[in-house]
């Protein structure tokens, strides 16, 4: 596409703008976790590491970054084996309802979290009744957690023929060995960038895990919730979030290493799909919907 | 949906076999279920005396190089070639020296440690081509192996096929849609049609002999002109053109116009209308004969062949006379 000199420079400044309002406010927060001051001011008065040593210090924020880990991790695994199973099933194997199973599993994203959120707990605690605890957050998390596996290994698995697996059964390969040296490999840079982001989307997660978590129980993200609130543990606040978002960057950036690398996409193909890695899974879901 | 409907098939060990026809003829799912990736609804699939239908892929005795050659991305060329022997669980030092045997009789010793993505077209074929021959199977299929390459290629690659499939005594059945593959490589062809087989026999056989309209059309051009109320077919090189007051020495002769002239290097092609109904194509070798000698679009010309080359076909296809 050719742009003119004067379009080249306004898009530029679009891309430069929107950068800016996203990372612009991270960058606000970054600078009040050093902020000196007890208040949450502008500019900050001055400098201090003070406030990430009382994090740490601090019960409550220990145990809540342990609960979000736990959440996350199981949420996560859950993810991985049923997220593998059923892009498994649609993406290579023909049965009636394929495409309908495959929109049902990604709707959830695109549910609004609140919506969930309540679903889940009034089906819990008045139909199940089930009290709510960590482990009914983590379902909740799993519902959508495992949509970005499944999108990111089932968008892999389409665009790897099934001759691949054919070719390794013509060759004598049962199906364990067929899984094991043939599809395993290509399907796990996708099936490990799936993992890092449900792991991220479970991490910070808040309104779901609102409506979820049993009482005494906080995640990360509802601790910072509350304690905006307390003006003890206001300064804190800042710094926890540094942590966050440090936390939830790096499986971010991982995921997106793994599903850039070249494992086992067919040559020339790869260029086009590499987008569908990132968690834009609800275009994904509609290029679904419509296959 | 019924891709093949009721074929019998026996192809011989050791011999070059070819499944000619058009593109849902049902040539492909046939070697797929000889393969063992589809089933048949009924029937047996014999291989060496033993029904194999109903038998998985992996315990079957043979390969396939398909059509998209499919060789894995993440494994290197010597990994590829040699999967099937580590499947099979052929030690370290004989699986080494099977698949360097392998490269070296497709002609790519050395490429070992690229991966599929760094090859060409053509080097991608042989490592399928590798990768299939080095288990030894009793029967190696071929889908459309060629189909990718250009035609250069495909030409060389076709008398390659041809000798390694000599060298190594395996029996080949190839599918293909390509009427000049399929006449220069087989030891016999199989015309499908519609999940039915027209006709098998020899490419001379096949060429010489059409039983019907559509395997004199398909291997060939059709030609086909009805007289006295029998149907036969006469091939254009075995049509002559007559020259004004010539004797006709033995031939049949119809008289006609020549309706289309297409130049084709070594070749000229004609359609002539004939004045009894219906038209021919023939074609002339160019053999550079005096400007005026060669019939011009338009001419009245007279027509001949030799009555033996006038081969009776029966209908259209052969259909009505399967059995359902």
């Amino acid at each position: 596409m050719r742009l003119s000199k004067q379009a080249k420079i306004v898009l530029r400044c679009c891309v430069g703008l929107v950068l800016a309002f996203v990372y612009i406010p991270l960058l606000v927060i970054a600078v009040e976790a050093f902020n000196s001051s007890k208040i949450l001011k502008w500019p900050p008065p001055g400098f201090t590491f003070s406030w990430f040593g009382k994090a740490f210090e601090s019960e409550s924020a220990r145990e809540a970054l342990i609960t979000s880990i736990e959440a996350g991790v199981v949420a996560m695994l859950i993810a991985i084996i049923l997220g593998t199973l059923i892009s498994l099933a649609v993406g290579r194997r023909k049965f009636f309802g394929r495409e309908t199973i495959s929109f049902l599993v990604v709707l959830p994203i695109a549910l609004p979290g609140i919506v969930t959120g309540v679903a889940l707990s009034n089906t819990f605690t008045q139909v199940l009744g089930i009290p709510l605890s960590l482990m009914t957050v983590i379902i909740g998390h799993a519902t959508f957690c495992i949509v970005v596996v499944y999108n990111n290994v089932v968008a892999r698995l389409r665009r790897t023929s099934g001759s691949f697996e054919e070719a390794s059964a013509d060759l004598g390969a049962d199906t364990w060995q067929t899984f094991r040296w043939v599809t395993w490999p290509s399907l796990r840079s996708a099936l490990g960038a799936g993992a890092l982001l449900a792991f991220a989307l479970s991490f910070d997660e808040i309104i779901v895990t609102t409506f979820t978590i049993g009482a005494g129980e906080e995640t990360l993200p509802i601790w910072i919730f509350r304690n905006l609130f307390r003006p003890k543990e206001l300064p804190i606040v800042p710094a926890v979030a540094v942590i966050l978002i440090i936390l939830s960057i790096i499986p971010v950036y991982l995921a997106h290493r793994l599903s850039t690398d070249d494992g086992g996409l067919t040559p020339g193909r790869g260029a086009a799909a590499r987008s569908t890695a990132a968690p834009a899974a609800i275009a994904e879901a509609e290029a679904t919907a419509a296959h | 949906m019924t891709a093949v409907a009721g074929i019998d098939l026996e192809i011989r060990a050791g011999e070059f076999f070819t499944m000619l026809g058009p593109s849902g003829s049902g040539k492909t799912t046939t070697l797929r279920m000889i393969a063992g990736f589809e089933d048949p609804t009924s029937g047996t699939i014999e291989l060496a005396g033993v029904d194999v239908a109903g038998l998985p892929p992996y315990e079957r005795a043979v390969n396939t190089v398909f059509q998209d050659y499919a060789l894995f991305p993440h494994m290197t060329v010597a990994d590829n070639v040699a999967y099937g022997l580590k499947v099979a669980k052929v030690d370290k030092a004989e699986r080494a020296r099977r698949r360097d045997e392998a490269l070296a009789m497709v002609r790519l010793p050395g490429y070992g440690d690229r991966k599929p993505a760094e090859l060409s077209g053509g080097q991608r074929q042989r490592v399928a081509l590798a990768r299939a021959i080095v288990n030894r199977p009793r029967v190696l299929l071929l889908d459309e192996p060629l189909g990718a390459l250009d035609l250069k290629l495909r030409e060389q690659m076709q008398t390659e096929l041809k000798s390694i499939q000599g060298e190594v005594g395996i029996t080949f059945v190839y599918v293909t849609h390509d009427q000049d593959e399929a006449l220069t490589m087989s030891d016999r062809i199989a015309v499908f049609n519609d999940g039915r087989i027209e006709q098998v026999s020899t490419p001379e056989d096949l060429y010489e002999h059409p039983v019907n309209e559509f395997v004199a059309d398909f291997v060939g051009v059709s030609n086909i002109l009805e007289r006295d109320g029998e149907r036969f077919t006469v091939r254009p090189e075995k049509i002559e053109v007559l020259a004004p007051g010539a004797t006709a020495d033995g031939l049949v002769t119809e008289r006609g116009r020549v309706a289309g002239i297409a130049y084709a290097g070594a070749v000229t092609r004609y359609t002539v209308t004939l004045d009894a109904g219906g038209s021919l194509q023939l074609v002339r070798q160019n053999v550079g004969e005096a400007p005026g000698a060669a019939p011009t679009a338009g001419a009245e010309v007279v027509v001949g062949w030799r009555p033996e080359h006038a081969a009776r076909v029966s209908g259209a296809t052969n259909k009505e006379e399967v059995a359902p």
